[in-house]
């Protein structure tokens, strides 16, 4: 019984973190999509990349682990550099802690810090608000600085039922050029991109992994009957 | 020509003489159980981390402006810089996890007993300079848990009375936590600290294979020999249990690399989502956690009301520790022959000791409060209360050699 509790315990310590704010939309990033990855990166190229830096993150880096040619990354997605060797910095002048109130955060972590769903849910959730500065404010991050800067795919849409911030309401004020669905799934390949951005080495990591335990359940089995054999003569 | 070898070295340096008294003629009692791994799974962890520690020592540049970046560019840039980097990380945490199990075991088994007080006394210092190594260790990233972890672990000093403002300035080197800071941070984690901890582990292993081995039964195998003076119930270190601990290492290894390769966060609990944000002196994050082995300690820390008095509190809670041989009274040593009372309250302690680990997690509401408290109470009393319940209990008949 006592050992029992002890287990039960144990297993419910990582749920404290999981049952965190609630969020309306849930999305759950997948790696192993390469086309998804790569539309990311064109579309955080030319929506994100005007304000956003990628400081650690090397743009020949993309080109290898995405598989897009090099020559293709530097024709289409090299906006601040010609060198593939170099960092993904921004373009944005000093102005713009004066233009937005704050300077743009670097992007590299961010998928980290807050997590995919946190993003997916931020960049669905932006909503015409005349009492903003900027002309729109966020359900995820209240007042947010950032202006609504995928408006030409989405268009804008205007907060009709909040819903307790779990099932809200939007009705599109200004039509983009992109449909509803087809924005919800531009929108994951952004936050996939992002993911990946925040930890390139991911795959890796995973098909490394299942290796590296193979050999170890193998060399577990053999420790384990040289173990038994060794052990035979003690009484 | 490999033995005239082995002359020529022996003559000069005693080094069969080393290898046969503490592994090849180290006669170890033949019943250890599953408890027994711990020891020298906690050795390997200790070696992970040295040698990890070493590499990423290559890259990591330990000041204010530089320790975020070079952390990133060992994770993103450097070939292998991310397996060195987590097998470092999830190396702190399971630490941790051998040896608490290592000194549970201890705890059950009597082996802080006489005459292994003083292999116990070791052990505490090295769980004193483990923690002072994995506090400092965490604050190198300089991510914004490091920083705010750090600002309010130093600042529990300033709770103590008419020093503790200087002695704060002191152990911070500035009148903030700064990049003077993690620089001595650095130096005692990567220099001092590890000295400290590889001669404190030398002097527990000394001082055990001087004694020798407790096992499950809590009695001495060395009460029963053979002529030629060998515990009848002990078998050489080498090969039996070498070949037995390279079983545990395999077992050990897989749920390693699990965390490595597939939760290396662990959901947050080995490495916290706010630390992937720089250090920010303006932007306390919402929530200040210490990392999940510290936190039975942070729980009652704040579970007292006045600061000094917690603080008092939570260094009781660890130096206790050190006094466990004089307050264990019993009769015998192994909780197998111990009576009912003692099992009970080593249960009720563990499952305390955890629930204390869960609180500090959490943040303070009265719930989380009144839990708090009610596990600070247990804890001691488990300790103080020791030398009665201990006593006056009824234990059962030792076996004269050891039992499967």
């Amino acid at each position: 019984m006592m050992r029992r509790l002890f287990v039960a315990i144990i297993l419910l310590l990582p749920m404290a973190t999981i049952a965190a704010a609630e969020l309306p939309y849930s999305f759950t990033p997948d790696l192993s999509n390469e086309a998804s990855l790569q539309r990311g990166a064109k579309l955080y190229m030319n929506y994100c990349s005007g304000c956003h830096t990628l400081n650690h993150m090397r743009y020949s880096t993309i080109a290898k682990d995405l598989g897009i040619p090099e020559d293709i990354v530097q024709y289409n997605l090299m906006m601040t550099s010609d060198e593939i060797h170099s960092q993904i910095r921004g373009t944005m002048p000093d102005k713009s802690k004066e233009w937005f109130g704050t300077v743009p955060p670097d992007l590299t972590l961010t998928a980290r810090l807050h997590g995919a769903n946190w993003l997916y849910n931020f960049l669905l959730t932006f909503y015409v608000d005349e009492t903003q500065e900027n002309g729109v404010n966020n359900l995820v991050m209240e007042s947010t600085a950032m202006p609504w800067a995928l408006w030409p795919l989405q268009g804008y849409q205007k907060l009709t039922t909040e819903g307790d911030g779990d099932s809200p309401e939007f009705e599109l004020v200004q039509e983009g050029s992109m449909e509803p669905t087809e924005f919800r799934r531009a929108v994951g390949d952004l936050v996939n991109f992002l993911e990946y951005v925040g930890e390139p080495m991911k795959l890796e990591r995973y098909s490394l992994g299942i290796k590296v335990i193979i050999f170890l359940l193998v060399f577990t089995v053999l420790a384990y009957l040289l173990k038994r054999e060794m052990w035979r003569d003690v009484k | 020509m490999a033995n005239r070898f082995m002359g020529w070295i022996d003559d000069r340096f005693p080094l069969t003489q080393l290898w046969n008294e503490h592994v090849g003629e180290y006669m170890a009692p033949k019943n250890f159980n599953f408890w027994y791994y711990f020891g020298s799974l906690a050795l390997l962890v200790l070696v992970n981390q040295l040698l990890t520690g070493i590499w990423l020592t290559m890259f990591y540049n330990p000041s204010a402006e530089g320790a975020f970046d070079s952390v990133l560019y060992i994770m993103r840039d450097v070939e292998w810089g991310w397996l060195i980097r987590y097998m470092h990380s999830t190396g702190a945490s399971f630490f941790f996890i051998v040896v608490y199990l290592h000194m549970f075991r201890g705890l059950m088994y009597g082996s802080h007993r006489r005459p292994r007080e003083l292999i116990w006394i070791f052990g505490c210092l090295i769980y004193l300079a483990l923690m002072a190594e994995a506090f400092m260790g965490y604050v190198l990233p300089w991510g914004n848990m490091s920083y705010w972890g750090a600002q309010v672990i130093i600042s529990l000093f300033g709770a103590i009375p008419v020093i503790g403002d200087t002695l704060v300035t002191w152990i911070r080197g500035d009148f903030v936590i700064s990049g003077a800071t993690l620089n001595r941070f650095f130096a005692l984690h990567v220099v001092a600290l590890p000295f400290i901890l590889v001669g404190l582990v030398i002097a527990h292993v000394m001082a055990l294979h001087h004694v020798g081995s407790n096992n499950p039964d809590g009695i001495e195998i060395k009460d029963h020999t053979d002529e030629s003076g060998k515990p009848l119930d002990g078998i050489p270190f080498h090969p039996y249990y070498t070949v037995k601990d390279l079983y545990g290492v395999g077992v050990f290894l897989i749920l390693f690399a699990a965390v490595v390769f597939f939760v290396p966060t662990f959901g947050g609990y080995f490495l916290e989502q706010p630390n992937f944000t720089e250090a920010d002196s303006l932007a306390t994050p919402e929530h200040i956690a210490p990392v999940w082995y510290f936190t039975p300690f942070y729980a009652m820390l704040r579970a007292v009301p006045s600061k000094f008095g917690g603080v008092i509190v939570m260094f009781a809670a660890v130096l206790i520790l050190f006094v466990l041989p004089w307050l264990d009274r019993s009769r015998v040593k192994s909780v197998r022959y111990k009576g009912p009372i003692f099992k009970i309250a080593l249960g009720v302690f563990a499952a305390t000791f955890l629930l204390l680990g869960y609180l500090g997690t959490q943040t303070p509401s009265g719930l989380v409060t009144t839990l708090a408290r009610l596990g600070t109470i247990v804890y001691f009393a488990f300790f103080l209360l020791m030398p009665f319940y201990t006593r006056f209990e009824k234990t059962k008949p030792v076996p004269e050699r050891v039992t499967k």
